[in-house]
């Protein structure tokens, strides 16, 4: 069996104060996670707040790109066509949902290497980041 | 302070119907009170709290008690998704513990089927999930591929909790499934979300449900077989910051607190209702309750193990949420009703266990493959 990928249509929800520099650094070209200053440790979804050891001295970094699928699911049945919804762990720690894009889907494993790709949103300033086979 | 023996179950009301047209939400809600009252033998004078969660119309907890002319000195609003009314059914205790209150109504109540289910919007992780396209059920399913990955349950384990369902389901006049489905029925139905088969996932309906939570006082006056909650414990979990495992559920955390409240163990559970809104959040939930070990619950649920007379967990013998009800895509209280129907020897006798002293009830909230609230409670015969 083989399930091609197809581009999707990707909506945005209304984003929140502080929310912006992730989707507009994929927008340019760059994965953007929170980094804390004080734990050293990198979370996701990004907060004013870290939320392992409560410090605010928090701030947007420039993530890799790389990292391996920790799950997903190809939905068949709940939308007008195919789609890998996935989380995928990134190097530097944290595992952020996203999909993955631009590979036959049938073939994505658990634990299989990727590397960012940005797709564009509805919202022309905004663009969102997927994951391909590495 | 412990509620062990301190509160009641004293009145419980499941809903006959599955699709309604002609009835509004609060209608439906109070058709289920007084169900429940019925079963008790009070009437609405003698409500004196109101708890529900995010199925009723308007500012819920308020709304309510006025359209059903309640006079209440508690009221309790805890919206957790289809586990909210075993957090209920602690709170109650609580509050009947403490004094403030005596009969405590719960109502759960609406129409699936229309798809006016509440959906939780607009979270601060909403902009992170909403491009990416998740939908409950491809949510699950991430859970249940990693499961697989990490201990090799395979979807043939994954049927067996509907293959069960189904087995208990055909004695339910109500369920809105009621055919004995196979193993190869399940894997044979559509591929929904990978590996999630059209029969892996709970059924849709309209319906409701309403439970009361009385005070040791009143449970004596009542003509229903006394219930007594001994335990019950409650936990969520999300993503932890991005440090995401979806193979373990809240229910490390609830069930713990209510076994230890309850001075018993999971050998000591005669009946298990188990949140099941898809076949994954069952396995998942008997392993973090401690009915097997981690990763063997796939094994556990297999080959007729959950199935009432046949296995050692005789469990959802209404038929569950695969098969019988999940009114308003939430389950919680149909899990509460089974378990005091079989505690009552009020089961259907082809399903009833036998001796049923001890049961547990467990609800699971919003969605395993992101945040979800867990709620464990324990109930004795008396
Ligand atoms: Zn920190």
């Amino acid at each position: 069996m083989a399930t091609a990928y197809q581009d999707r249509k990707i909506p945005v929800a209304p984003l929140n104060a502080g929310d912006a520099p992730f989707f507009e650094g994929a927008a340019a070209g760059k994965l953007m996670v929170k980094y804390c200053n004080d734990c050293k440790q990198y979370h996701h979804y990004p907060r004013p707040m870290c939320p392992f050891c409560y410090s605010t001295h928090t701030e947007w970094r420039q993530a890799r790109g790389t990292g391996v699928v920790y799950s997903f699911s190809i939905s068949r049945a709940t939308g007008p066509i195919p789609y890998a919804i996935a989380y995928v762990t990134l190097d530097e720690g944290p595992t952020i949902m996203t999909n993955i894009v631009e590979t036959d889907l049938d073939t994505i494993q658990c634990g299989q290497k990727v590397t960012v790709v940005f797709k564009p949103t509805e919202d022309p300033k905004l663009a969102v980041p997927m994951f391909k086979p590495a | 302070m412990s509620i062990k023996g301190k509160a009641y179950i004293g009145g419980i009301y499941e809903h006959p119907s599955r699709k309604i047209d002609n009835k509004s939400i609060a209608e439906l809600h109070t058709e289920c009170a007084k169900g429940a009252l019925d079963d008790a033998g009070l009437t609405f004078k003698d409500v004196d709290a109101y708890f529900c969660s995010g199925d009723v119309p308007g500012l819920g907890a308020l709304s309510m008690p006025d359209y059903m002319g309640l006079t209440v000195k508690r009221q309790d609003s805890t919206n957790t998704g289809g586990s909210s009314y075993l957090f209920h059914v602690g709170h109650a205790a609580e509050a009947i513990a403490a004094g403030k209150c005596k009969v405590v109504l719960i109502t759960c109540a609406g129409f699936g089927r229309r798809g006016t289910a509440v959906r939780e919007r607009g979270g601060p992780d909403a902009p992170f999930e909403y491009p990416y396209g998740p939908v409950t059920v491809n949510l699950y399913a991430m859970a249940a591929r990693r499961h697989m990955h990490e201990y090799g349950t395979t979807s043939e384990q994954l049927a067996w909790v509907k293959v069960s369902a189904s087995h208990h389901a055909q004695h339910n006049p109500h369920a809105f499934l009621k055919k004995v489905v196979t193993v190869e029925d399940v894997l044979n139905s559509p591929m929904i979300a990978d590996p999630l088969h059209r029969m892996d996932c709970c059924v849709v309906t309209d319906s409701g449900g309403a439970v009361l939570v009385v005070a040791p006082e009143i449970a004596r006056q009542l003509k229903t077989p006394r219930v007594k909650l001994i335990g019950q414990g409650e936990s969520s979990k999300g993503q932890m910051g991005g440090h995401v495992d979806l193979t373990y559920t809240g229910a490390v955390r609830s069930g713990p607190v209510a076994f230890a409240e309850a001075g018993v163990t999971p050998a000591d559970i005669k009946y298990a209702s188990i949140y099941d809104s898809f076949t994954i959040t069952v396995v998942e939930t008997i392993e973090d309750l401690g009915f097997c070990k981690k990763g063997e619950g796939g094994k556990f649920v297999s080959d007729g193990n959950l199935i009432s007379g046949v296995g050692k967990l005789p469990f959802n013998t209404d038929g569950g949420g695969m098969c019988n009800n999940h009114p308003v895509n939430r389950g919680g209280i149909t899990k509460i009703i089974e378990a005091v129907r079989q505690l009552r020897g009020e089961a259907h006798p082809k399903v009833q266990v036998k001796n049923c002293d001890i049961a547990l009830a467990h609800g699971t909230g919003g969605s395993l493959g992101t945040r979800h609230s867990s709620a464990t409670m324990i109930m004795e015969r008396e």
